[in-house]
């Protein structure tokens, strides 16, 4: 009888720990605390009066491979939010298929002892017709990142960096925002969705405010730097990275184009 | 009746072995990003309009898992109260220790983002656990019960049959072996799937071109290993069935699993190829996962089977329960019988 009653005891324990699991809906959430941008060490800030651009264009030399295609169907509400036929954004090509958008230049290295204050204001990933936008940004260490599930759906923002700390955050309802910042730079993070499994995007975390990502016409510009010698690079989810060195003067401007290939790459300056 | 429901909760138990392979083949495994809870909500009121996507395949197997192991809870309970063998009854305790350490893995696993050592535990536990439900179902059995007709046999002598005897030595270690050699194949196969080298090499029944890989990597040589796993698994099942063909034809309880497993690793080693071949596809890897399960429980049968006689010795061993164990045990038969 004494046995029976711990059975019974046991069980009673079992159901009522999973009966008071959950039951809460977030609707925001912080996984990480930002650090102050006052926070940041003293050393040299650029000036502006000196600095210059680099500008230039990423080409894609050969056929450019075709985007994966992407079915939906697994969940109704994505079917619903795309009438036409879907496919990955891993090429994103000019209409003449020259030029390559959606790759990450930066700054690399040659930046020595310059500092820079962390942006207040927040980047933004929005969760929308169950796509990434933007698929690749670049946001800077301790930059507050919003990511916003605008879908009427679920979703579950996945990111697997190396250097940062990984995490997975749900957003089951339409209009959840939460903020996240890295405290490493990192090129690149991905993110995915683990509900539909074609969801992906990347972001590049730097240390400096050197980034940008080419447009659809492969035009990128990397405003006021200082004079110096930069080696600077072009990451491509696909295709992978190349650098190029860049010499800048005093308020000068230079031109950049790095080209890519299906199977290797090359950088001209 | 309790036979009857073990043998339900090891149908169960393949269901929930299916429902964890497809998580695993979608790589849904963390669509589901919390736990105990789903999206916040308590599991078993989490919205099925919510379902969608790879949802549909973590969701669905946290309620199958759920009630698989409310079913193992009844199944424990019942047998303490009802199996008059006591290791039968502490063998239900430790049934429902291993479900329960089953579901703290599984949880560990997506808040730890599927570590590969904790998925792979998780799916070697999960093999465990099935072996534990089908043995349930194998000793509350009328066959297990009766002691099988321990009078036939070639090999065995007469006068230790009838005393409740084994199967001879030779079917006893072959069987047991085979059983071990699958289950450690099966966690390769774990290994290989959950540290992404299920494709490592990408054609079959060569690889790379050749009989054996002309480069290697970590994943290669998982992939490799489980390859010639394989090939060992299948070579012991033929001598396990050779050897029973042989000598226990007339036993049927050991001749239907020993034929069964045959064709079990026939429609294996066939599902591994199609594996490899659709580039992994998610319903043919998930039934490969679930067929190498039923091998190593067909083995199980086979070599529990085969061990039936160290079972009745060990329980003449204590004379004092021996006589309300017989009453009991007849009474099982009777309501096998019934049922």
């Amino acid at each position: 009888m004494r046995l029976r009653n711990t059975w019974v005891g046991l069980l009673g324990i079992a159901l009522a720990t999973t009966l008071a699991c959950g039951g809460s809906q977030e609707t925001s959430s912080t996984s990480a605390k930002p650090e102050s941008p006052s926070a940041t060490p003293a050393g040299q800030k650029v000036d502006t009066a000196t600095a210059g651009d680099v500008k230039g264009v990423v080409m894609i030399d050969g056929a450019v491979p075709k985007n994966e295609a992407i079915k939906m169907n697994a969940d109704p509400v994505c079917v619903k939010e795309n009438t036409t036929p879907q496919s990955q954004e891993t090429y994103m090509v000019s209409a003449d298929g020259k030029n390559l958008g959606n790759v990450f230049v930066y700054v690399k290295d040659g930046l020595g002892n310059y500092v820079f204050d962390t942006p207040t204001t927040s980047a933004t990933i929005d969760q929308k017709s169950c796509r990434y936008h933007p698929h690749v940004f670049g946001i800077m260490v301790n930059q507050p990142l919003e990511i916003v599930n605008s879908d009427p759906t679920l979703h579950n923002i996945h990111a697997m960096p190396k250097g940062n700390s990984e995490f997975n955050n749900g957003q089951p309802i339409q209009g959840m925002k939460m903020t996240h910042t890295f405290d490493k730079p990192e090129v690149m993070v991905p993110f995915k969705c683990d509900v539909h499994g074609w969801m992906n995007a990347y972001v590049g975390v730097m240390s400096n405010p050197y980034f940008a990502v080419s447009d659809k016409d492969g035009k990128f510009e990397l405003k006021s730097l200082p004079p110096g010698t930069y080696t600077i690079e072009a990451w491509h989810e696909k295709l992978g990275t190349q650098t190029a060195s860049v010499t800048l003067g005093a308020k000068e401007s230079k031109d950049v184009t790095f080209t890519f290939k299906a199977a290797g790459a090359t950088a001209t300056n | 009746m309790l036979h009857r429901f073990a043998k339900f909760l090891v149908a169960c138990t393949v269901l929930l072995i299916l429902a964890g392979s497809l998580v695993t083949s979608h790589d849904a495994g963390l669509s589901v990003p919390d736990w105990p809870t789903s999206y916040g909500w308590n599991m078993f009121t989490f919205p099925p309009s919510m379902w969608v996507a790879n949802i549909l395949y973590e969701h669905g197997h946290r309620l199958i898992a759920s009630t698989v192991g409310f079913l193992t809870i009844i199944m424990a309970v019942w047998l303490w109260m009802a199996d008059p063998r006591r290791w039968m009854r502490w063998f239900g305790v430790a049934t429902l220790g291993s479900v329960v350490a089953q579901g703290l893995l599984g949880g560990l696993t997506v808040l730890f983002f599927l570590p590969a050592a904790i998925s792979t535990a998780h799916a070697g536990l999960a093999e465990i656990f099935f072996c534990m439900t089908v043995a349930i179902a194998i000793f509350t059995s009328p066959g297990w019960i009766a002691g099988y007709d321990m009078n036939a046999g070639i090999d065995a002598p007469a006068g230790l049959h009838r005393q409740g005897g084994h199967a001879a030595p030779p079917l006893r270690y072959i069987a047991t072996t085979a059983t071990l050699l699958i289950y450690a194949q099966i966690l390769v196969g774990a290994t290989m799937r959950h540290t992404g080298a299920g494709l490592a090499i990408p054609d079959f029944p060569l690889m790379f071109g050749g009989v054996i890989p002309d480069h290697w990597s970590g994943a290669i040589a998982i992939h490799f290993t489980h390859r010639v796993g394989a090939l060992l698994v299948t070579l012991a099942i033929l001598a396990l069935f050779t050897h029973v063909r042989s000598r226990y034809r007339d036993r049927p309880e050991l001749m239907r699993p020993a034929a069964l497993i045959v064709a079990l690793v026939a429609v294996q080693v066939t599902l591994g190829a199609l594996t490899v071949l659709s580039r992994r596809d998610p319903w043919i890897n998930s039934f490969h996962v679930v067929c190498g399960a039923m091998v190593l429980t067909t083995s199980l049968v086979l070599t529990l089977r085969s061990w039936r006689g160290s079972f009745a010795y060990h329980e003449r061993m204590e004379p004092q329960r021996a006589q309300s164990t017989q009453r009991k045990e007849n009474d099982l038969i009777r309501d096998g019988a019934r049922a």
